[in-house]
């Protein structure tokens, strides 16, 4: 008998050959399996679609749109839901469908935009703290840690109050940062805790061992195995972030006439709530579907991308 | 841990501190000031209101006195609200907030936490389905979307509860806010309940007590249950920081005389000392609070030890 | 008669990947007082079996499809709920591999030991109490009185495992079974817990399931030895006689793997290869793609159990070849 050296596993026909399945495909089938995180995917898509051409559709079909005020002369403008109106209409008349679909509009701009902001801040940071370590890695949590201390929320209302209201459009930039600088903080310390856990496994030593450039471990190796977390925490912070901008616009901080979001919709819907409930509750229903929606597809996608939280 | 405690009661002081500076910074660079209204003041009458104000003096002057004051508590009066001063502002609302907001995530705790249990332990079957399906719900619909619903019913069709009073935290007028505030918690916590025990029933320790014989309750109640809850004190933190924002909310659909619709009136109307005093009792009471929840991880985890 | 007969059990799970079947086809017999040495890689199965007889198996992805265990008269495997539990700890005692993980790290040391004699024994507080500090000072914990109060994380790593053993001992049940005790240990630590074990097992005649990837530690433990592979049992005999004169080539592969410190050659051995896919076994046997001396009927035809002695069986198409050939080194 011979003596196999050790190592000696190269060419070997002893190992079988499996066909490898990247992590990737693996997760994206079991994502596809969790039937509800379809059923939300599909959701939000009809709903993001329904937003984005809605209310140019509805302009061609019947020339309303989200601002458009009728010249009648009639005392009462709010219209209960009817063929004409499917969602009735708000106090001046307007079209409650159209401004719900331009809410919708400004309501996933915020939260899309408003997530990417903090991505990009969060990644950046956490990735080069986490990576670099030592004296500026601990300067740059401390600072971290002291931000967390401080109560958002507070600053936000502090900020809008004083600072927008100018013009509508300039509100919105506001927001966009206001809302990003927000959830920042917790994408860091994500990130790094990921980057510092995997810089010390073997295969990023043997990267090194190897020569590879340091570039290149942080782009080819770091990043990929940091994402499912990253993806994760960014699809559940998108319905959180619009709530957010709900919440401020329903307090009047937020968007600004004559744009819309469905938090600023539900404030002027709310002051006839006994008499024209509609007004609130097709922003509200429709706004509560979309974050159901959005919270299934995260959930989907965190159970596909860290398989041991899934069920069995 | 005593020690620990003190350090961090110390370290209170200079991160208020650095809040009220930053919001103070953030009144005075922003457009405008408290007393521009619709038309403007001829230059002596606001010379003179400046004058009384203290406006007048150099930037750096008025800081400081600003901070020598928030180190003593002394916020001065309301710009807004004549002839009263911050500090009783204070007393008078946050009693309002405290309690709305402590029912509110005393109701979620017990609900929540009952409801994950059961949903961990009867894992993948219709009751975890349903809690979990009843969760997500609770997490999706806004906080400004159930008040009012929950009023349309309740309040304008049942008549049991008043639709937007407040008459004291042991009186039917608490009902509806408590309950549209606690509902989102309720809902956070029965899922992280819920995870948290799950993983905490699949570790080792878990199968040590089976193998020693232990009756299911007997392992969850007293086995899994310690573990499996640090995920739901972990979110008690920045949960009482969203409290702030709930609660504003609340009080705005409920029409309850509390901190939030105080604060936000205060930031419309440019009320610095008001605003300045509301910033810095919360950022104490949030700072507190986030002691008191490490605290609590070292009862319950004996290897943490500060 | 025997303490324990296992009869053809067989535990699958049911995986993404297909049903995997972690214990296929096992049977093995423990007298009273005696100890028996499961051995095998990771993955052979070892594990599954005695989680099996435990039914600790979780039941969603796993589900024990046939066979009986009989202990004690009673089948094992068709015990209720509620009578496995009166079995658990108190008349199997269970240690496994990693103490860190498998001590409760909320709960003082104290409480985990009272809690199993006051369930199966009704003790009173005081009662287990008692009984935990004779417990710790039999595992060889020095200053037991002042420690018992203690977490799991103020011990070290052996001390842990004397812990876990004492735990499992308590009620004094008729066996014992060790799971990777020593795995996670450190190779001094590792003598010390085997000395323990064997000194346990001298004393209150508590017969032993030792389970290793090892085979230097089940050599001076264990009376009788199984020799696991993909779910099935490769070979089956007396200690002694396994490492004196196998019969299975996978058990001449592990004897050759264990370092030699007296061998002239400077390389180490290692069995070429990988452990097999538990969802997707080649046909035929499923050591073959590994097997030195395989053969085309190996790869087609599922081997034989060979008798080679009373009570030394070897499951191989060349049972009988290897058998004597390891005769002939011997001499």
């Amino acid at each position: 008998m011979s003596a196999n050296k050790l190592g000696d596993t190269g060419d070997s026909p002893l190992i079988p050959s499996i066909a490898g399945h990247s992590l990737f495909h693996q997760a994206m089938r079991r994502l596809v399996r969790n039937r509800l995180a379809v059923f939300g995917m599909f959701v939000v898509g009809v709903i993001a679609v329904a937003a984005i051409i809605g209310p140019a559709l509805i302009y061609s079909a019947t020339g309303y749109t989200y601002d458009y005020i009728p010249a009648d002369s009639d005392l009462v403008k709010s219209f209960p839901p009817s063929w004409t109106h499917p969602m009735g209409t708000d106090n001046e008349g307007r079209d409650m469908l159209a401004r719900v679909l331009l809410g919708g509009r400004i309501s996933l701009m915020v939260g899309i935009i408003s997530t990417i902001v903090s991505l990009v801040i969060g990644i950046a940071y956490g990735a080069t703290a986490g990576y670099l370590g030592g004296k500026l890695d601990e300067l740059m949590m401390r600072i971290v840690d002291i931000l967390f201390a401080i109560p958002y929320m507070m600053v936000v209302i502090v900020l809008l109050a004083l600072f927008g209201r100018q013009t509508a459009l300039g509100q919105l930039f506001l927001l966009f940062a206001a809302l990003g600088a927000v959830s920042w903080l917790t994408m860091a310390r994500i990130v790094r805790g990921q980057v510092i856990s995997l810089k010390n496994q073997e295969f990023i030593l043997a990267a090194r061992a190897t020569g590879v450039a340091q570039w290149k471990i942080i782009l080819r190796h770091l990043v990929p195995n940091t994402l499912g977390p990253v993806i994760v925490y960014a699809t559940l912070e998108v319905p959180a972030v619009m709530l957010l901008e709900a919440f401020l616009s329903f307090l009047g901080l937020g968007v600004q006439a004559p744009l819309a979001s469905w938090g600023s919709l539900a404030s002027e819907g709310i002051q006839n709530i006994a008499v024209f409930p509609w007004q609130l509750i097709f922003p509200g229903i429709t706004m509560a579907l979309t974050l159901f929606s959005l919270n299934f597809v995260g959930d989907g996608l965190r159970d596909a991308l860290d398989p041991q939280t899934r069920r069995s | 841990m005593l020690r620990f405690v003190i350090r961090r009661l110390l370290s209170t002081v200079p991160m208020v501190l650095i809040v009220v500076s930053l919001t103070w910074a953030l009144i005075r660079l922003a457009p405008g000031s408290f007393y521009t209204g619709e038309k403007a003041l001829p230059p002596a009458i606001e010379q003179n209101l400046r004058a009384k104000y203290g406006l007048d003096k150099p930037w750096y002057v008025q800081y400081g006195r600003m901070i020598a004051n928030t180190a003593r508590l002394d916020f001065g009066s309301s710009l807004k609200y004549e002839g009263q001063s911050v500090n009783a502002i204070l007393w008078r609302a946050f009693p309002v907030s405290a309690m709305v907001g402590l029912m509110a995530y005393g109701l979620s705790l017990l609900v929540g936490i009952t409801s994950g249990l059961f949903a961990a332990v009867r894992h993948n079957s219709k009751w975890d389905y349903a809690s979990m399906t009843l969760s997500m719900l609770g997490i999706s619909v806004p906080t400004f979307v159930l008040g009012p619903i929950l009023v349309l019913f309740f309040s304008l069709t049942m008549y049991w509860f008043p639709p937007a009073r407040w008459d004291g935290f042991a009186t039917r007028s608490a009902v509806l806010p408590v309950l549209t505030l606690s509902v989102i918690y309720m809902a956070y916590i029965a899922r992280l309940t819920r995870s948290g025990m799950l993983e905490v029933l699949r570790s080792d320790y878990i199968r040590t007590a089976r193998a020693k014989g232990l009756s299911e309750p007997s392992i969850v109640l007293r086995h899994a249950f310690r573990g499996g809850i640090i995920p739901v004190v972990s979110l008690t933190g920045p949960a009482l920081a969203g409290l702030i924002t709930g609660t504003v909310v609340v009080e705005r659909i409920f029409v309850l005389p509390g901190l939030g619709t105080y604060f936000v009136n205060a930031n419309l109307n440019r009320d610095e000392p008001l605003i300045l005093g509301i910033v810095a009792f919360i950022s104490i009471t949030i700072l507190i609070c986030n002691l008191l929840v490490d605290v609590a991880y070292a009862y319950i985890d004996p290897r943490i030890r500060y | 008669m025997n303490l324990l007969s296992v009869r053809n059990l067989r535990t699958h799970f049911d995986t993404d990947d297909g049903i995997v079947k972690a214990v296929d086809d096992i049977s093995f017999d423990l007298a009273a007082g005696q100890s028996l040495g499961i051995v095998g890689e990771s993955g052979s199965g070892k594990s599954v079996t005695n989680l099996s007889l435990m039914r600790l198996i979780p039941t969603p992805p796993g589900r024990i499809v046939s066979g009986e265990a009989i202990f004690g008269g009673k089948d094992l495997l068709k015990l209720s709920d509620e009578e496995i539990r009166h079995v658990r700890g108190k008349r199997i005692g269970m240690v496994f591999q990693d103490p860190m993980s498998s001590l409760n790290p909320f709960m003082r040391i104290s409480r985990q030991l009272m809690e199993v004699t006051e369930l199966h024994m009704g003790h009173s507080s005081s009662q287990a109490r008692e009984h935990a500090l004779e417990m710790l000072q039999l595992v060889g914990i020095p200053d037991a009185r002042s420690r018992i109060d203690s977490y799991p994380h103020e011990f070290s790593g052996g001390m842990r495992q004397r812990v876990m053993i004492a735990m499992a001992l308590s009620c004094r049940p008729e066996l014992l079974i060790a799971d990777e005790p020593t795995t996670a240990l450190d190779v001094t630590i590792q003598a010390q817990i085997l000395e323990l074990i064997k000194k346990i097992k001298s004393e209150t005649q508590t017969s032993v399931i030792l389970i290793t990837h090892d085979l230097g530690v089940v050599a001076g433990m264990t009376d009788t030895i199984i020799v696991m592979y993909a779910g099935k049992i490769f070979e089956r005999a007396s200690t002694l006689a396994l490492f004196e004169r196998p019969g299975n080539p996978y058990t001449k592969g592990l004897l050759m793997s264990v370092p030699n410190p007296l061998s002239e050659r400077g390389e180490l051995y290692q069995i070429p290869g990988l452990p097999p896919d538990p969802a997707h076994l080649p046909p035929g046997c499923p050591f073959a793609p590994r097997c030195e001396r395989a053969e085309e009927i190996c790869r087609r035809e599922f081997p034989p159990v060979v008798q080679l002695a009373p009570n030394h069986e070897s499951l191989c198409h060349f049972a009988k070849e290897v058998y004597d050939e390891s005769a002939h080194l011997r001499s």
